[in-house]
């Protein structure tokens, strides 16, 4: 046994590379993406040939783990939450078709939104597909738990869904590591995938048989337990990381039922249930538990939570929030300070970004009706000041379809500006749809060579922006590619109007380098030198 | 015995760094640690902070509770009363005194001054020019930790040397030489 300093991410990897993990598919997002960061820079993974490039987007990822699991091998999905919506169909089919090797798709929310614009509960996913989910509470599980959740994959020829929060991905602490599993064998499965209807309700109906089993897998849980030394008032229901809260407040007093592995332990509810005269549950996320377990004990019996104010309907946990639902006095605190400002992220200074915006703030000074559908990334930035560019930004891709939309709508001008790897994500097939309809758009893909905002990842389209635009139909007298710099700001802004003007799809590449990457390959570069 | 602390600066600071040498020197004397970091968007010239734990006895919560924190640790003045609940009633705010202006709002600098200087305990120095006196230039981190060192408590002020020893080695001698001078600068004016 070996003690590690680990985040909560980290220790998922190591995990995994430990549970014989034979490929990790998935696209960055924060706070999932240490996880396959650490999978590429561990020796280990290395030497045992573990699959662990970035991915296009989460569904690609998702099937490319099926196909994977398919041949007989172990295989993790890594996404952020709302990366689930992105690969819900092959997700949730993947329960249809069930499993060969061992499959687990891994979803960190982020309760508070930390960074991410909603806060969705990967667990409705889990029970939606009717699979086991485990909610690890502590850095250590999320190590145990990969050999398990593996296990219990291949045993029960399911996926199993890992859900994690932001501050446990993003929160460090010692993990005992060191049993090693080796990886599994290439043995294709000779069983039928062919979801056919016919096909298909057959599998379903062995789906729904196995959901007795999975519930007897979670009751027994060693993930699952739990503590009496309460007086009966009150049962505490703790998912994942509450169970940290509740302890930090209460220590070794109260009726405990720790809940890290689902379907929700029936017979435990019960049980904590008649032995106390109300619940308390408590979960980070939405009142999944806690609708889930009302609906379990009848209305005669009393269940609180988020849905009742006891704790509040939106946000993370926190040890205060926690301790006010618990009954407990909050101590003296400083008042908070009054000479204080908020200080926004914002673009780097010298990012091509910033000259991008630079020539569209002057296009919409000039035009008052001019529309700019923004994107998921660093350039969502461009919606504050000093910009003030952007009228919206929804999901992946969706500047291009919106943009889209309000001109079939009439809208004019309507531009979408979309980062390279987001384009390639989610915006290939909108640009599409508007090419084949001719629609009056024009798209800046603001080209910085790299997935910026959560890192400087691999981006998947790298070098081949012109080349996908042309295939997609592009008419090549309307695809130009500029280089952001302050100096051309005038020449952009230029070329956006002559753009503009044009009745069809212009498509418009900013492309400079994002100035951490530079600054970090150009380290990298004397690095090698001096070696 | 438990020390919470917050760190706290604005993303690209160094304070991550100030979090991994506590991290080292709490792994190497055996104690339990938990560090909730921020990752992510708030990177980008923002707000940054971090939640660390570090106790003789198993730590519960990634989060201090509020009311709790028995010293705040920060870079910049402005950061360092952002986290102002978190500080227990009797603890201490260790934080480099100039600020650090990214935004047109910055408040009044006497004002924040004198509501800095009105806390109970407070530590503070020009950390950029102490690391520029025994450095020439990067190092302000390392000034605050030197400042900070005598209330962390539970590690003490050659372990936490030490591990500025592990964490810089990598980067050859004359990098851990730099921070070592500027984490034993010796004025710390309050």
């Amino acid at each position: 046994m070996e003690k590690q300093l680990l985040l909560g991410d980290e220790a998922i990897a190591l995990g995994a590379i430990h549970a014989g993990l034979s490929g990790v598919y998935a696209y960055p997002g924060t706070p999932s993406t240490e996880i396959t960061e650490f999978i590429q820079n561990h020796p280990e993974a290395r030497k045992r040939g573990i699959r662990s490039r970035w991915c296009t987007n989460e569904k690609t990822a998702m099937e490319a783990a099926l196909g994977m699991s398919y041949a007989g091998k172990r295989a993790l999905v890594c996404m952020k939450h709302v990366g689930m919506n992105v690969c819900a169909d092959a997700f949730v089919n993947s329960a249809i078709t069930g499993v060969n090797g061992g499959l687990v798709v891994l979803a960190a929310d982020d309760p508070s939104m930390h960074s991410s614009q909603n806060e969705q509960d990967s667990r409705f996913y889990g029970k939606f597909a009717l699979i086991p989910i485990f909610e690890p509470s502590n850095q250590q599980e999320c190590y145990d738990m990969m050999q398990v959740a593996f296990a219990l994959s291949e045993r029960i020829k399911e996926p199993i869904l890992l859900r994690i929060v932001t501050r446990l991905a993003h929160s460090r602490a010692a993990v005992e590591t060191g049993r090693q599993h080796e990886q599994n064998a290439f043995s294709p499965s000779t069983d039928q995938w062919v979801l056919l209807p016919g096909i298909a309700r057959r599998k379903y109906a062995a789906l729904l048989e196995k959901q007795g089993a999975m519930e007897e897998e979670a009751e027994k849980s060693a993930f699952n337990k739990m503590e009496k030394n309460g007086n009966g008032q009150l049962g505490i229901l703790a998912c994942g990381i509450a169970y940290n809260y509740v302890k930090e407040t209460i220590g070794q007093e109260g009726n405990i039922l720790k809940v890290s592995q689902y379907p929700l332990p029936q017979a435990q509810i019960q049980q904590l249930a008649s032995e106390n005269e109300a619940i308390l549950v408590v979960e980070d996320g939405q009142p999944v538990a806690e609708q889930d377990v009302k609906a379990m004990l009848g209305t005669g019996y009393k269940v609180w939570g988020r849905l009742t104010g006891h704790l509040p309907r939106t946000g993370e946990l926190t040890p205060d929030n926690v301790a006010t639902a618990l009954g407990k006095e909050q101590k003296a605190a400083f008042t908070p300070a009054k000479n204080l400002a908020a200080r926004p992220p914002q673009l780097c200074q010298g990012c091509g970004h910033r000259d991008v915006y630079g020539a569209l703030r002057q296009i919409i000074e000039e035009m008052p009706d001019a529309r700019v559908f923004g994107d998921i990334g660093c350039y969502t930035l461009g919606a504050l000041p000093p910009f003030k560019a952007l009228s919206s930004c929804v999901d992946m891709g969706a500047s291009i379809t919106m943009a889209k939309g309000a001109a079939d709508a009439g809208l004019r001008p309507a531009i979408a500006v979309i980062g390279d790897s987001t384009f390639t994500h989610s915006g290939m097939t909108g640009l599409l749809d508007a090419i084949n309809d001719n629609t009056p758009i024009t798209v800046i893909i603001s080209d910085n060579l790299t997935t910026g905002m959560t890192g400087g990842q691999d981006s998947a389209g790298l070098n081949k922006y012109e080349a996908i635009c042309l295939g997609l139909g592009m008419d090549p007298e309307h695809l130009h590619v500029v280089t952001p710099l302050p100096k051309n700001i005038p020449a952009i802004a230029a070329l956006i109007r002559k753009e503009i003007a044009y009745e069809g799809v212009s498509v418009i590449i900013p492309r400079r380098e994002c100035i951490q990457t530079a600054a970090r390959h150009a380290r990298e570069r004397k690095a090698n030198k001096a070696n | 015995m438990k020390k919470d602390i917050i760190l706290c600066g604005v993303g690209g600071q160094g304070i991550l760094s100030i979090a991994t040498i506590i991290g080292q020197a709490a792994t190497q004397a055996g104690i339990y640690l938990k560090q909730a970091e921020v990752h992510g968007m708030s990177q980008r010239g923002g707000d940054v902070q971090s939640h660390l734990r570090l106790s003789t006895e198993p730590i519960w919560s990634d989060l201090i509770p509020i009311a709790s924190a028995d010293v705040i640790i920060s870079m910049e003045p402005m950061e360092s009363l952002r986290y102002l609940e978190y500080l227990s009633p009797e603890g201490t705010v260790v934080t480099g005194s100039v600020p650090f202006v990214n935004i047109p709002n910055y408040p009044d600098e006497t004002a924040l001054q004198s509501e800095l200087d009105a806390l109970p305990h407070v530590v503070k120095n020009d950390i950029e020019a102490v690391a520029k006196d025994c450095n020439g230039a990067r190092g302000a981190n390392m000034v605050l930790l030197g400042m900070a060192a005598p209330h962390i408590g539970i590690l003490s002020v050659e372990q936490l040397r030490e591990a500025i020893k592990v964490v810089f080695a990598r980067k050859g001698e004359a990098v851990v030489e730099a921070n070592l001078r500027c984490f034993d600068s010796p004025t710390h004016v309050s």
